[in-house]
């Protein structure tokens, strides 16, 4: 009896996660109002977590996408001698890799001329394909795994640095800056987490740094009690973690509790607000790293950062910037090609040169950001302060 | 040593929280033959009604204690309504229905009560509030929180309390009356429904207590966080022999070391194959192993065909 009332449970324990992954969908915005006849109507979508523990950072990027399309409205642009409207699609993959690749879809059925999306990398690798049949082009404003741009597709662009540069950048930063001895990696077993962590081993180990121990959890848990202290035992210097806010906040929390003394590095995924909300007064002295400049120092930064906040009465959390200069890098590429159509002004992105909020912004062959600077932040009285900008490309060339 | 201590004090503390979430379980499973699967998500909804009167109390400069105390008593009586109302309203309609329909419902109720809580307090972590600095106590070479204490030993207390309760009152005589023969029991003179009604109120107020600690212990809160929860104190609960109280404690306390040493030795262990992320593989290995062996779990006995 008791087996039998085992497997029904199982039976419905499937049958409730399938029901629960079945999650509601942000409501499309309204359809425009139909276009005067010499208008040009550009869909643009925009694809980010809306729901769920990083809506705050997917938000964000949807905000800045926004911010972008009515700069643009008002500033009555004309391509190929057509005054153009453009609207947004804003669409919510809930972090999730399978959902991703249902709202990339929907974006393609909509119709729209261009994507900015998605944040996570576990996101945009698996949509990209989509945008890549469809012919639409993607800059993913945040997606920092190294593979998303070297599937061979020309439809994939980032405004951001990616991990194969962050990762050694903030290995080089421990081996000279914080003259690490002994580290222990940590990741969370998902596409940008791993791929971090990865990045950073490696180049540590080419520092001829001792990785003294490498563990994985996974982006749901939040105690990490056992592990920390099997990485005790290896006694590092400097524990790092490939992974996000969620998970970093209560590890470092831990890693106090278990009077762990040392250093605590990670990537942008957990250079964030909550961060030092959740984990408190134990946040104090950890690093980590961003792409792109400190959001003040940004070339169009303090403009940017009063519009936004005037606009939305909150602050911008962290890729704003990078979701408005990639709108804005879509329009400049259309006007270039005088067509919103995509196989038109595809071929333009790749030949970008543009001033953004984030700074100068052109691609490489591969549709990565050209030397894209990275900064190491420090927690410090409560709050994010910058510590060193590197460009990743000057770094490997120093080294 | 040192290490293993660590991580049999890190187990102990995880599996009491376990254990205090599976008694939920156990009690119902005990009394109705049903899993009731929304018993994670009651815990979670202490966790969030918890988070909630701390951060208003906190900002009007409640002092800790008095913020505690008051914290898990309202978390206890919202739980307690929820538990009650929940039993009334989805489960004994359908009391003399073929099992699966309360086993869905039970399903049904936990997604309601996840999405309810998404709507109230958002699908964003929810920030505990630090009320008190954690100091650290060294015993043999591990490290010990002044909160881990504390939620060891309350723990301890509740579920000795449950026990003693179970066994000496008279409610706790009718309880175990019920669940040999609800029919007999009502016979008798027992209110069945009565008795039903009170599992439920003991095993929700025990469960907003453990979701208190949940938020006190990680500083975070979730409204998917009952799912994981429950679902590793369910386990817990037929580790010990489901319907067992003193099994449930056991296989709480059991499970929370078992995850704790797997993390701690697995990647020595596989000689790096696997990483402490498959640590989940040791704890269900451990309760097939134990199911095969003896199925009714590790001090479940038969209680005849009625289950």
């Amino acid at each position: 009896m008791q087996m039998h009332s085992l497997r029904h449970t199982a039976a419905a324990l499937i049958t409730g996660a399938l029901i629960a992954g079945c999650g509601q969908d942000a409501p499309a915005p309204k359809a425009a109002a139909p276009a005067a006849p010499q208008m040009l109507t550009i869909k643009i979508g925009s694809a980010s977590p809306l729901t769920g523990p990083q809506a705050h950072i997917g938000v964000d990027i949807r905000n800045g996408v926004q911010l972008a399309i009515e700069d643009a409205n008002t500033a009555n642009i004309e391509i190929g001698g057509k005054k153009a409207r453009f609207e947004m699609v804003a669409e919510d993959d809930e972090a999730n890799p399978t959902k991703a690749t249902t709202v990339a879809q929907k974006l393609v059925d909509a119709k729209v001329a261009a994507v900015v999306g998605h944040f996570n990398s576990g996101a945009s690798i698996p949509a990209s394909k989509i945008y890549s049949d469809a012919g639409i082009p993607q800059i993913s404003p945040s997606s920092t795994n190294p593979k998303y741009t070297q599937q061979g597709f020309k439809t994939t662009f980032r405004v951001v640095a990616h991990d194969d540069q962050q990762g050694p950048t903030l290995a080089r930063f421990a081996a000279k800056t914080l003259q690490a001895k002994r580290v222990a990696v940590i990741d969370d077993s998902t596409a940008y987490g791993q791929g971090l962590a990865d990045a950073f081993e490696k180049t540590i180990k080419e520092q001829n740094i001792e990785v003294v121990a490498r563990e994985h959890t996974t982006d749901k848990d939040t105690d990490f009690r056992a592990i920390l202290t099997k990485i005790k035992g290896n006694k590092p210097d400097l524990i790092m973690f490939g992974g996000i806010d969620p998970q970093a906040a209560p590890m470092i929390k831990q890693m106090k509790e278990l009077g762990i003394k040392a250093g605590f590095i990670g990537g942008d995924g957990m250079q964030t607000p909550n961060f030092i909300k959740i984990a408190g007064d134990a946040s104090d002295g950890a690093m980590a790293s961003i792409p792109g400049l400190p959001k003040e120092q940004m070339p169009g930064g303090t403009a940017f950062l009063e519009k936004y906040k005037a606009k939305f009465g909150q602050e911008v959390e962290l890729f704003a910037p990078m979701g408005y200069d990639a709108v804005m890098v879509f329009i400049d590429a259309m006007k270039r090609a005088g067509s919103a159509d995509p196989a038109k002004f595809l071929p333009e992105i790749g030949k970008t040169n543009y001033q953004g909020v984030i700074g100068p912004i052109a691609f490489d062959d591969k549709g990565d950001l050209v030397n894209g600077p990275i900064t190491i932040y420090v927690v410090k009285d409560g709050a994010w302060k910058p510590l060193e900008t590197v460009k990743p490309d000057a770094a490997a060339a120093g080294k | 040593m040192e290490i293993f201590a660590q991580q049999l004090v890190n187990g102990l503390v995880l599996g009491s929280i376990y254990a205090l979430v599976a008694l939920g379980y156990t009690m119902v499973y005990g009394i109705l033959g049903l899993i009731n699967f929304a018993h994670g998500d009651i815990t979670m909804i202490g966790a969030l009604v918890s988070i909630t009167v701390v951060q208003l109390l906190a900002a009007a400069g409640m002092p800790a204690a008095v913020t505690l105390v008051l914290a898990g008593g309202v978390a206890m009586v919202v739980c307690v309504i929820l538990g009650v109302s929940i039993e009334r309203v989805a489960y004994r309609p359908l009391r003399r229905a073929p099992r699966l329909a309360p086993l869905i419902t039970a399903i049904g109720i936990s997604i309601l009560l996840q999405y309810s809580a998404a709507l109230i307090w958002g699908k964003q972590y929810i920030a505990m509030p630090e009320l008190i600095e954690p100091t650290r106590i060294s015993i043999a070479g591990a490290q010990l929180t002044d909160l881990q204490a504390a939620i060891f030993l309350l723990a301890c207390l509740i579920m000795a309390g449950l026990l003693w309760f179970i066994k000496t009152s008279r409610m706790g005589r009718a309880m175990r009356a019920t669940e040999q023969n609800p029919d007999v029991a009502g016979l008798m003179g027992v209110n069945t429904n009565t008795v039903i009604a009170f599992t439920f109120v003991l095993g929700s107020a025990i469960g907003a207590i453990a979701g208190l600690m949940v938020v006190l212990y990680y500083g975070l809160g979730h409204y998917f966080m009952g799912f994981m929860l429950g679902l590793k104190a369910f386990t817990a609960a037929v580790l010990g022999g489901i319907g067992n109280v003193a099994g449930a404690v056991l296989g709480g306390l059991l499970l929370g070391v078992i995850e704790s040493l797997a993390s701690g030795y697995i990647g020595d262990l596989t000689g790096g194959v696997l990483g402490s992320n498959y640590r989940d593989i040791f704890a269900f290995l451990v309760l097939v192993l134990v199911l095969v062996l003896k199925p009714s779990g590790l001090m479940g006995q038969h209680s005849g065909d009625r289950a």
